[in-house]
């Protein structure tokens, strides 16, 4: 392959990249599927197709078809219809896949980010002090284990008294 | 997995039936679980606990899923993760009769999750590094949230059997009503151990020592009673199973048996 080919190829893989990186997710639509880590791999195939693979979060998230949906519509809107687009299951999503960008906006949209690694799962089964993403205070309370959507648990922030969202550490 | 099943595994050939059948009943006890659970949208003690047992509910679903789909893989006769999930009949099922028993009162729930999360745990860690990759990356997703299911159930135990004299009670009784589904967690029998051989399943027996130690230490902390062992009655992952399996088919695959081939 001569080093232009190469290049155009880089930047087609740059552009589905930006491309995705504009499609929220569903149920938490200041992030994108992107931020969220479910787009995994832009690659070209050995006949010059793009193979987009993209990866569930949780198992049973009623997201993840149409997440599917919307990818495929804009791969095809953004001139990329003959993209291939496969679900790559392995190894398996977790909070650590949230982008330090993802973070940030969860926090400002009033969701706590995921306090730490699953890399460390002592940590994960041990109780949190989650920081409260309104006031910062970390004097808060587990309310339930799971909230309005798969990924996301349920706090109160016992300094401001808010309830928020704390995206789960799994 | 121990190093010696996985060098043994080298040799065996697989037998499909076996490997399809392996994989349904994973996929059975996750499906009639999830269901199970289902039945409580709307009705738990508190929205926190309807939401937990949702949740709970869609990530069992979700892996049954996965896990129908590779089964009907397997089999080869074209049957997808519907047509196994609405048109088998109770005996085609191979679940866990633990997993099919009647939702009861709150404690019921629990303790049958907490029983069943615990299996899981095992299974899923040890199937992690199946020589069948295929199931290996179902088990590794199924896991980590095996791990938030098993950290709920396990808190809720504690909670009810270290907690007022009514909710102690009727946690016991729940335990000692359910302990007799347990056996079947750990009996192999000749599937298990053909897929034992192959490299593609755990041995089942290795399990049991974790799963027990596991369960004696939940119930330490929930000062709970462990029953005594009973005789192994109960053949659900053969597809004989209590009359409740029957009750639960009939509401869940109502839809699909008055107007085949509905879609959404």
């Amino acid at each position: 392959m001569s080093a232009t080919a190469s290049d155009r190829a880089g930047t087609r893989e740059r552009e589905v990249w930006e491309l995705l990186a504009k499609v929220p997710d569903p149920e938490i639509p200041v992030l994108s599927i992107v931020d969220l880590g479910i787009v995994r791999e832009v690659r070209r195939e050995a006949d010059g197709r793009l193979r987009v693979a993209i990866t569930p979060t949780y198992s049973g998230c009623p997201a993840t078809e149409v997440i599917r949906v919307m990818v495929r519509a804009a791969l095809d809107a953004g001139g990329f219809a003959d993209a291939l687009l496969e679900e790559q299951l392995s190894p398996p999503w977790t909070s650590d896949w949230l982008t330090p960008a993802g973070r940030e906006k969860l926090r400002t949209f009033g969701i706590a980010p995921p306090e730490e690694s699953v890399a460390r799962p002592r940590q994960l089964m041990s109780a949190l002090a989650v920081t409260c993403p309104r006031c910062g205070s970390r004097s808060t309370e587990r309310i339930s284990e799971f909230g309005s959507t798969p990924c996301k648990a349920h706090y109160r922030c016992s300094a401001c008294g808010e309830p928020f969202d704390y995206f789960k550490c799994l | 997995m121990s190093a010696t099943a996985a060098v043994r595994s080298g040799a065996v050939a697989v037998p499909e039936e076996a490997h399809c059948h392996y994989v349904l009943r994973l996929a059975d006890t996750s499906l009639v679980l999830g269901q199970r659970l289902s039945e409580w949208i709307g009705h738990a003690p508190e929205l926190e606990e309807d939401l937990g047992l949702a949740n709970l509910s869609l990530d069992l679903i979700g892996q049954a899923r996965l896990l129908l789909t590779y089964a009907g893989e397997l089999e080869g006769g074209g049957r997808d993760e519907d047509a196994l999930a609405f048109l088998r009949d109770a005996p085609e099922f191979m679940n866990l009769t633990l997993a099919e028993q009647p939702n009861g009162d709150f404690a019921h729930t629990l303790v049958r999750q907490w029983l069943i999360d615990a299996w899981q745990l095992e299974v899923y860690t040890a199937l992690e590094h199946s020589r069948d990759t295929r199931l290996a990356a179902i088990a590794a997703k199924a896991l980590r949230e095996t791990r938030y299911h098993h950290r709920f159930s396990s808190g809720w135990l504690a909670r009810l059997g270290d907690g007022t004299a009514e909710s102690r009670e009727r946690t016991q009784r729940a335990l000692d009503e359910l302990w007799r589904f347990t056996p079947e967690l750990f009996a192999p029998d000749e599937v298990d151990e053909r897929m034992s051989r192959a490299g593609i399943a755990p041995a089942l027996t290795e399990l049991a020592p974790r799963w027990s130690a596991r369960i004696d230490a939940d119930l330490h902390a929930a000062t709970l009673k462990r029953p005594a062992t009973q005789p192994y009655p109960w053949h659900g992952k053969r597809g004989v199973h209590t009359e409740h399996l029957g009750h639960l088919l009939a509401e869940m695959q109502h839809l699909q048996r008055t107007y085949p081939g509905a879609r959404w």
